[in-house]
């Protein structure tokens, strides 16, 4: 078993995640799949970490997993914010400079 | 098939098992999250495959990492998720249609693009010697190996991200906090502007929803005196959201006496 799998798994839950911010319209399913990206470099970084026998990686990570909760807890805030306004939680409600 | 530079020295089994049965359910439960309409089936979907990335974790020796995954991501993240979902309406199902026309093909060709080449990058990259392995480095255990390197060399960074997660709550608590735009009017108030106004008609107050006790429900609007369904005010988020009955199918010509009162 090679330790790259983890990073070819990797790579695809970070598309996947890529994929979703761009497709989906709900603000709270972009939110997730941007977690889904942080997690998805989060294993990266834990992969490299053992390939290098070096625990750097796992402190790395371990600081993304800090501001990805910070991230959350504002942007959920942002998204009541505009749900309390707008009464919609679509990213593409939210265009109101556009007009 | 690529033979691999980076590589485990020796083949491991159980773990070789381990990725080859969770890896594709986490990669099936992500294409999912994107595919499914409605919001609360994509956040399960997104703890299953936080939980599959915990025990790549401690499949990893990175057992501190893979508890912290469990507890803070699948436990705090996806609770939050949870809890704004219910505030913002579970049943707020995303319309899959694409308002943007074209936008769906260009994010799939990119993906496939981008994803094809960090593959082939991986695949052809060489670290030209085996894949070390953590069991030196956390010879002292997986915690205080992180332990030490945090409060060393990167106690600069700790201090600062928490001054972060400070930063965050306070701007959370702001954004979240509901100034009213006006006065709320006291009960004495609201009384002289019941008995004072220009009709005395609500003087007793609004009629309750609900249907002489048949339909008991906040659903529906109360009948009148005279038959007609009073406009009274129902509920403002049951109405926003059309969870109303019309109470004309509880007038009493319509209504199906054959059952027998229920008691």
């Amino acid at each position: 078993m090679d330790a790259a799998n983890y990073l070819y798994l990797s790579v695809l839950l970070f598309t996947i995640g890529a994929v979703g911010v761009v497709v989906r319209r709900n603000a709270i399913v972009v939110f997730m799949c941007v977690e889904l990206m942080l997690n998805a470099a989060n294993l990266a970084f834990v992969t490299f970490s053992r390939i290098n026998g070096d625990l750097n990686g796992q402190v790395v990570a371990f600081f993304t997993m800090v501001v990805a909760a910070c991230e959350v807890v504002v942007g959920l805030a942002i998204i009541v914010t505009i749900y309390r306004s707008r009464r919609s939680a679509s990213v593409d409600d939210a265009s109101l400079l556009k007009r | 098939m690529v033979d691999l530079a980076i590589s485990v020295g020796q083949t491991q089994t159980p773990e070789a098992l381990l990725f080859w049965v969770l890896a594709p359910l986490t990669v099936a439960a992500a294409l999912a999250m994107l595919l499914v309409k409605k919001a609360v089936h994509s956040a399960i979907l997104m703890a299953s495959v936080m939980i599959n990335l915990a025990i790549f974790y401690i499949a990893q020796d990175a057992l501190f990492l893979g508890i912290v995954q469990i507890v803070v991501y699948t436990g705090a993240v996806m609770m939050l998720f949870l809890f704004i979902l219910m505030l913002v309406g579970v049943d707020s199902s995303d319309s899959l249609t694409e308002t943007i026309p074209g936008l769906r093909p260009i994010a799939i060709t990119a993906a496939v693009g981008f994803g094809g080449l960090m593959l082939s990058l991986i695949g052809r990259a060489t670290l030209g010697r085996n894949a070390i392995g953590l069991d030196a480095a956390n010879s002292m255990g997986n915690v205080k190996g992180i332990a030490q390197l945090l409060f060393s060399t990167y106690v600069w960074p700790f201090e600062v991200v928490s001054a972060l997660l400070i930063t965050a709550a306070l701007g959370a608590m702001v954004l979240a906090h509901h100034q009213s735009i006006q006065v709320r009017p006291t009960q004495r108030q609201l009384s002289t502007q019941r008995f004072r106004g220009e009709s005395l008609a609500n003087a007793a107050g609004l009629p309750a929803p609900g249907v002489f006790a048949r339909h008991n429900a906040v659903d529906v609007p109360a009948l009148l005196l005279d038959g007609t369904p009073s406009a009274n005010p129902i509920n403002a988020t049951l109405q926003a959201r059309g969870d109303m009955l019309t109470s004309g199918s509880f007038e009493l010509g319509k209504v199906d006496t054959s059952k027998g009162e229920e008691k």
